[in-house]
């Protein structure tokens, strides 16, 4: 095992998945000259040429377009936004023709490429810039998206995403680039799409969560335990499509759930999440299940409010304590 | 807040509840949610739940005493909460301007719906101690009708893995007290009670003397009333034939063989159960209901099976009977009548029959009329095997022969249709193969 972070497991899956394979490629803003807005393709121009590592103007409905009608052409585009805030720009290349392609081309026509960038708030980034968009994209049949939240489930992960044969959003946290973690030196290391990871093992209570926020999760769990509660933490990593013997296993382990998401809560990840187990596990539930989000407003500018506007361990907490009738 | 405690309708059909004994005393300090008193009903022990917060500040109905469900048997308030109102509106003194506290609920007219209703009883001392105390009718204000409802009729909150559990550890969640946001049931609660068992009723120890006078039970009196009502109003008659048992015996040792495995065997009351289900089958009019106006017949045969109980007897029910193979019917009706005498039953376990079997063969009884329980309109009787001599083809030989008796509802059941029911059960018994056809 190799300590690594997350911005250089990234780096490693593409370097090796694009010394095993010729036709994958990197296109975006910044990604050859500069070394990508947050160094995640640093030394790839150099490593590949320009003609697998090619920046874009800022014209992100463009080289979307692009990379769609390349992954058509038989090529596996990696297309990096500088982060998922400026994809709405793109939307309609994803979900319109990327999502949609293999099915109305009745499978003339696969759509081997990944869209990746960093989701999600940072610090004061204001309202425009401070999204989770994940659920944008799981909404629309035929786009799998992927949420890696340590360094080596981002190598695992991105790697299985570029080796895939549909479209995936692989989506990254902004926050999590210079997270440091173990990563396996095997460079045939690839963690499935789909298949979820139990971060932590418990029996009172399952926190289940994806991306950034399993770190909020551990920490809730590692609070809980000085209380004697002992969390499950099952961290999602693919929301679409979900691991859903995982979610129903903690879920009949424990009998009561807390999900915490980073988006919105309205037509949130979790909204799914808490659907599937009301239809599944109906007789495992001792509470009924709660959301942890972001509130359902903007993402305020001023430190104090953003603060309050995200979700955080405490409130975590609180509704992992109100689940446990505590 | 001063809330009174009503006698609460703990079963779908009881009417009052004998207070077998209380879990709290006066002064102790009740929340919400917990048990404070083990009513008998007319079918099982249930506990009562406070429904407030505060101090056990008066108990109205004592130990072994009996109430009206409605009735008003104690009060929880704060510890220096006035409750004059509740405990004390009567007793010759304070209030009355509205004699005798009479006009149903007038009385207590302007206040919330918890609040006081007058109460005869006041403060001299808790009244209607005692066993044997007579009800003093005029003594127990009926509450308005959709105030008993609405303290007994809520459904029970429950989470799903408690009330999964429950089931399957066969208690009655009804019966567990909820630690949940507002007295909802949760797993823990499911799972304390299942270790610590379900109250068994309390029932007074045998004692040296001569003889011991026992109170009525509420199940004692259900029975007399429903017989009552029956052999009254219902004009029943009796069919009597008699069954060579013989094949069934051979069968029911084969059978036995082959279950031998599985460490299980069959009864020959299980035979019977089956050919009585089979039978039925093919005389709907004899597997039905008398309603006020109409018969009801069923398709399907839910067959009530009698199981002697202490204190009484209750009906658990084989489901859709006639599906179901003897080894099934046999554990069934084992498991029914396990819990049916740790009083275990849910109510929809011995509810709904479509008719009923009877067997008092295990005591030695040869024949018996059994009496019909409404509105189902056949009952069978079923006396013991017993090898007896009878004429088979012009010579005297012994046989094993069981004699069964059918009790019919004539305003559903003809004598010549209830006849043709027995030929059928008959045949069948004689020759089980005829089950199959």
């Amino acid at each position: 095992m190799a300590v690594m972070t997350y911005r250089e497991a990234l780096n490693q899956a593409l370097s090796e998945e694009m010394e095993r394979d010729p036709d994958v490629f990197l296109m975006g803003e910044e990604v050859a000259e500069y070394d990508g807005a947050y160094k995640v393709s640093k030394g790839l121009l150099d490593q590949f040429g320009a003609d697998r590592v090619v920046d874009s103007p800022i014209s992100e409905l463009g080289f979307t377009g692009l990379g769609v009608g390349a992954a058509m052409a038989g090529l596996r585009p990696v297309i990096e936004f500088m982060t998922f805030n400026f994809a709405f720009l793109a939307i309609d290349q994803v979900i319109n023709s990327a999502a949609k392609m293999y099915y109305m081309s009745a499978g003339q026509f696969p759509m081997p490429i990944v869209f990746r960038g960093p989701t999600g708030a940072a610090l004061q980034l204001s309202a425009q810039h401070s999204q989770a968009c994940e659920t944008y994209y799981t909404h629309a049949p035929g786009c799998k998206v992927v949420t890696p939240g340590t360094p080596a489930d981002a190598k695992g992960l991105l790697k299985a995403a570029i080796r895939d044969d549909d479209p995936v959003a692989f989506m990254e946290g902004e926050l999590l680039y210079n997270l440091k973690g173990e990563v396996p030196d095997d460079d045939d290391f690839v963690i499935p799409l789909g298949v979820a990871d139990l971060k932590r093992e418990g029996s009172d209570i399952s926190i289940i969560t994806h991306g950034k926020m399993i770190h909020m999760a551990l920490q809730a769990a590692a609070k809980l335990e000085k209380e004697g509660i002992q969390a499950d933490v099952l961290d999602l990593r693919t929301i679409r499509p979900l691991d859903v013997d995982a979610i129903l296993d903690t879920v009949a382990k424990t009998n009561r759930v807390v999900y915490v998401e980073e988006g919105w809560p309205y037509a949130g990840t979790g909204a799914q999440i808490v659907s599937l187990i009301q239809e599944e596990a109906f007789d495992h539930l001792d509470a009924p299940v709660l959301r942890v989000t972001q509130a359902d407003v903007p993402m305020p500018y001023a430190k104090n409010l953003e603060a309050l506007a995200k979700p955080s361990v405490d409130r975590v907490l609180d509704a992992c304590n109100r689940v446990l009738y505590r | 807040m001063v809330t009174k405690v009503h006698m609460e309708a703990l079963s779908p059909t009881m009417e009052e509840g004998q207070l077998v004994r209380w879990l709290k005393s006066e002064g102790d300090e009740i929340s919400n949610g917990d048990v404070i008193a083990e009513i008998e009903t007319d079918k099982a022990t249930m506990e009562l739940v406070a429904r407030g917060d505060g101090v056990l500040r008066k108990i109205f109905l004592g130990e072994g005493g009996t109430a009206a469900v409605g009735e008003v048997i104690a009060v929880i308030a704060g510890a220096d909460e006035d409750i004059s109102d509740v405990a004390g509106a009567s007793g010759g003194g304070a209030a009355a301007p509205e004699e005798g506290g009479a006009g149903e609920g007038d009385v207590e007219g302007d206040e919330a719906e918890d609040e006081a209703e007058p109460q005869q009883e006041s403060e001299e001392k808790p009244a209607r101690t005692g066993k044997a105390e007579p009800k003093k009718q005029e003594a127990a204000p009926t509450a308005p009708p959709e105030e008993a409802q609405r303290s007994s009729s809520g459904r029970v909150k429950a989470s799903p893995v408690a009330r999964r559990l429950a089931d399957d550890a066969g208690i009655d969640i009804e019966r567990v007290q909820g630690s949940g946001p507002g007295g909802r049931v949760v797993k823990r609660d499911v799972e304390e009670a299942r270790e610590r068992g379900v109250a068994a009723p309390g029932v007074a120890a045998p004692g040296g003397p001569e003889y011991e006078d026992v109170s009525i039970s509420q199940m004692r009196k259900a029975i007399a009333k429903r017989l009552v009502t029956s052999i009254g109003p219902v004009p029943t008659f009796y069919l009597t034939i008699d069954v060579d048992m013989g094949r069934v015996l051979d069968a029911r040792r084969s059978v036995n063989a082959m279950l031998e495995e599985e460490g299980s065997k069959v009864s020959i009351n299980d035979f019977v159960l089956k050919a009585a289900a089979a039978a039925l089958r093919r005389h709907p009019e004899c597997n039905a209901h008398w309603h006020d106006g109409f018969v009801r017949r069923y398709n399907t045969v839910h067959l009530g099976v009698a199981v002697a109980i202490e204190d009484g007897l209750i009906t658990p029910i084989v489901r859709n009977a006639e599906t179901k193979g003897i080894a099934r019917i046999s554990q069934e009706v084992r498991e029914l009548a396990g819990r049916a005498r740790d009083r275990k039953l849910q109510p929809d376990e011995y509810t709904g029959a479509t008719f009923s079997v009877s067997n008092l063969g295990m005591f030695g009884i040869h024949e018996f009329t059994a009496i019909i329980n409404p509105p189902e309109a056949g009952i069978l009787a079923i006396g013991g095997v017993e090898e007896t001599p009878v004429v088979v083809d012009g010579e005297v030989v012994v046989r094993p022969r069981m004699r069964v008796t059918m009790s019919c509802d004539h305003r559903v059941i003809d004598g010549a249709q209830g006849s043709r029911y027995l030929q059928t059960l008959k045949r069948m018994l004689e020759e089980p193969a005829a089950i199959l056809v």
